[in-house]
């Protein structure tokens, strides 16, 4: 071997070792983050977080350092999440079933439909927000808690759809070829067959349109508003976890700002926890798959 | 004779109902279809409707070009938060693009099944992490840092160059947002990226791995090459989430409607100026028509790089 190609080749193995470095280095620089936001966050909100805090609504004086809690934002957060994935789904399920009983994976409209709801998910929640406050103007209602639960239904939908959708296609083609050859309906073997297969899938969709719809405060923040109250009825203003992190943090007195971070801390945990169940329903029920 | 006619009509007539019953479940599923049209032809509409009194009295040129806002003088100039928004999102996937590229890289082609196992969960809990949460992170962590260290250290490396001074006393700034969007696009980016690379074919590689290329070589001349169609559009993908991701940006960037001369400075995105003045926005005349054309030039920028970026995206992953 002449000293020429000698020497590209331990060029050529030193660029790989710098390039694999620079690798590990981005991808364990990912990892790091992740671990800083949740170091931070239970530094900052662990020693605030208390039993008054999660279980009483602000009282008197609240935002200058008085007594009370969050309980209004984590209700809020709690009615405002489910209605609009409730919502939603009434209203994405029967695309879901249209997409997946009748229309065959490589039709135009099936694929005009996808990129539809492609386009939806990656339309800013802020805009959902104002298309919420429009709507909501429009129906004459005011900020409240229904005006959020439809502006978080139009925001949580394609991503509802879209996640069960790539569940049910994971589902084999002979299963499905099966059922229609015993004389099952199309309805009948996605109602069924299909959807009993893919259960733990379509529940795993759900709670992420949930964890989004929970974590949302661009389109909240136009639509439901914020109070002080408990919410009791869907004409009255809600607040909501992310409103409440944002609001306190803005305020100048270091006892609410810790408040802030109380509230990241508990609307970071209720994320957590979706995404573990989800993760275990995934793997609790993967046995029982046919496949 | 009669039991055995019996016998043969209930089965056909319970066929004719559940025939039935699929053709009507058929006819509604495709209206509940013609909804999601609907939807993106509703948010389209109402706001080009809202946006039209503006039209009366400020030209598109002067629009887009003004560089003053004031809404109670009639002054609707939206330059200043087309700037403060190109900033903080090309700044971002500045960050983003090394950090994704190669963590996607790594991860389809060295990574050990066991790391993408460890992996995988991490960078979906990051992408499922609100935006507020990365918005205090950023006031916690990043605003700080950069007005004790990096903006003062800039400075004072970089003494000529206009765009590494510091006039700012705080730290929010154009560079803490685009740290703060770049954290919260990468996750998305590596994933898409990671099925992009996947997707090349495996007899390509060993192709050139027969010909004694080494991996990285393989990587470099083969794979990327092949790859690089679906990474841009990964990457309009990324933009187009940036351009639209509001409060942590908000919470981070310092809201300042200025002509932005260096990182240092605060600006003003769009989604910002939205979500900061809906308040007063209708106690003003035009006002609330200025911000709506602002989310409408907004909308129309996101849905175009989506639109291109889905098709592009379909294409390569099938």
């Amino acid at each position: 071997m002449n000293p020429q190609s000698r020497l590209r080749r331990r060029l050529g193995r030193i660029e790989e070792t710098a390039f694999l470095f620079l690798m590990r280095l981005a991808l364990i620089s990912v990892v790091m983050i992740l671990g800083w936001i949740l170091a931070t966050l239970l530094i900052k909100g662990m020693p605030v977080l208390s039993w008054e805090l999660i279980s009483q609504p602000p009282q008197g004086g609240y935002y200058l350092g008085g007594k009370g809690g969050i309980l209004n934002a984590i209700l809020g957060s709690l009615y405002l999440a489910a209605g609009g994935t409730l919502l939603a789904l009434i209203a994405g399920l029967p695309v879901v079933f249209y997409l997946t009983t009748y229309l065959h994976q490589k039709t135009r409209r099936a694929a005009l439909i996808r990129l539809a709801l492609d386009v939806l998910w990656g339309i800013p929640s802020i805009v959902y927000g104002v298309f919420g406050f429009l709507i909501m103007l429009s129906l004459g209602l005011r900020t409240s808690l229904l005006a959020g639960i439809i502006t978080l239904a139009f925001l949580e939908l394609p991503i509802l759809i879209r996640g069960m959708d790539e569940f049910i296609r994971t589902t084999p083609e002979e299963l499905v070829q099966s059922s229609l050859a015993v004389g099952a309906t199309p309805l009948e073997t996605t109602l069924k067959v299909i959807s009993r297969q893919t259960l733990p899938g379509l529940i795993t969709a759900v709670l992420l349109a949930f964890g989004r719809g929970i974590g949302d405060a661009a389109s909240v923040l136009f639509t439901a508003g914020y109070t002080d109250h408990l919410p009791t009825s869907l004409f009255e203003p809600a607040a909501s976890l992310p409103l409440a992190v944002f609001f306190q943090l803005g305020t100048p007195f270091p006892a609410v700002q810790q408040r802030a971070y109380a509230s990241a801390l508990v609307l970071t945990i209720i994320i957590l926890v979706l995404s573990f169940i989800s993760r275990w329903l995934i793997s609790r029920f993967n046995k029982y798959l046919v496949r | 004779m009669n039991t055995a006619a019996g016998w043969a009509k209930r089965p056909e007539s319970r066929t004719g109902v559940r025939k039935q019953r699929n053709r009507i479940a058929r006819r509604l599923f495709s209206i509940s279809a013609g909804f999601i049209f609907l939807v993106l032809f509703a948010i389209v509409t109402m706001l080009v409707q809202r946006s039209l009194p503006l039209w009366q009295k400020v030209s598109l040129p002067d629009f887009l070009t003004g560089r003053v806002w004031k809404p109670d003088q009639g002054l609707f100039g939206l330059l200043p938060f087309i700037l403060g928004t190109f900033w903080t999102t090309g700044l971002g996937i500045a960050f983003a693009l090394p950090l994704s590229l190669f963590s996607a890289i790594y991860l389809a082609e060295y990574a050990r099944p066991l790391t993408r196992t460890v992996i995988k969960p991490v960078l979906d809990i990051l992408a499922g992490i609100p935006s507020v949460i990365y918005g205090m992170w950023g006031v916690l962590v990043v605003v700080p840092v950069v007005q004790t260290t990096v903006a003062p250290l800039f400075s004072r490396a970089f003494p000529g160059i206009g765009l590494f001074q510091s006039s700012n006393p705080t730290g929010f700034s154009i560079l803490s947002a685009g740290i703060v969007l770049a954290i919260m696009i990468a996750p998305i980016l590596i994933a898409i990226m990671y099925e992009i690379l996947l997707a090349v074919p495996v007899g390509l590689r060993e192709a050139s791995m027969a010909v004694g290329a080494s991996r990285w070589q393989t990587i470099r001349y083969v794979v990327l090459p092949k790859a690089t169609s679906g990474l841009i559009a990964t990457l309009i993908l990324g933009t187009s989430r940036a351009l639209g991701e509001t409060m942590a940006v908000l919470m981070v960037v310092g809201n300042v409607a200025a002509l932005p001369r260096s990182l240092f400075d605060p600006a003003y995105p769009i989604p910002a100026l939205i979500a900061n003045n809906y308040g007063e926005m209708m106690s003003i005349p035009l006002y609330d028509s200025a911000l709506m054309a602002a989310a409408l030039f907004l909308l129309l920028i996101v849905l175009s790089f989506n639109i291109l970026s889905s098709l592009a995206l379909r294409r390569m992953l099938q």
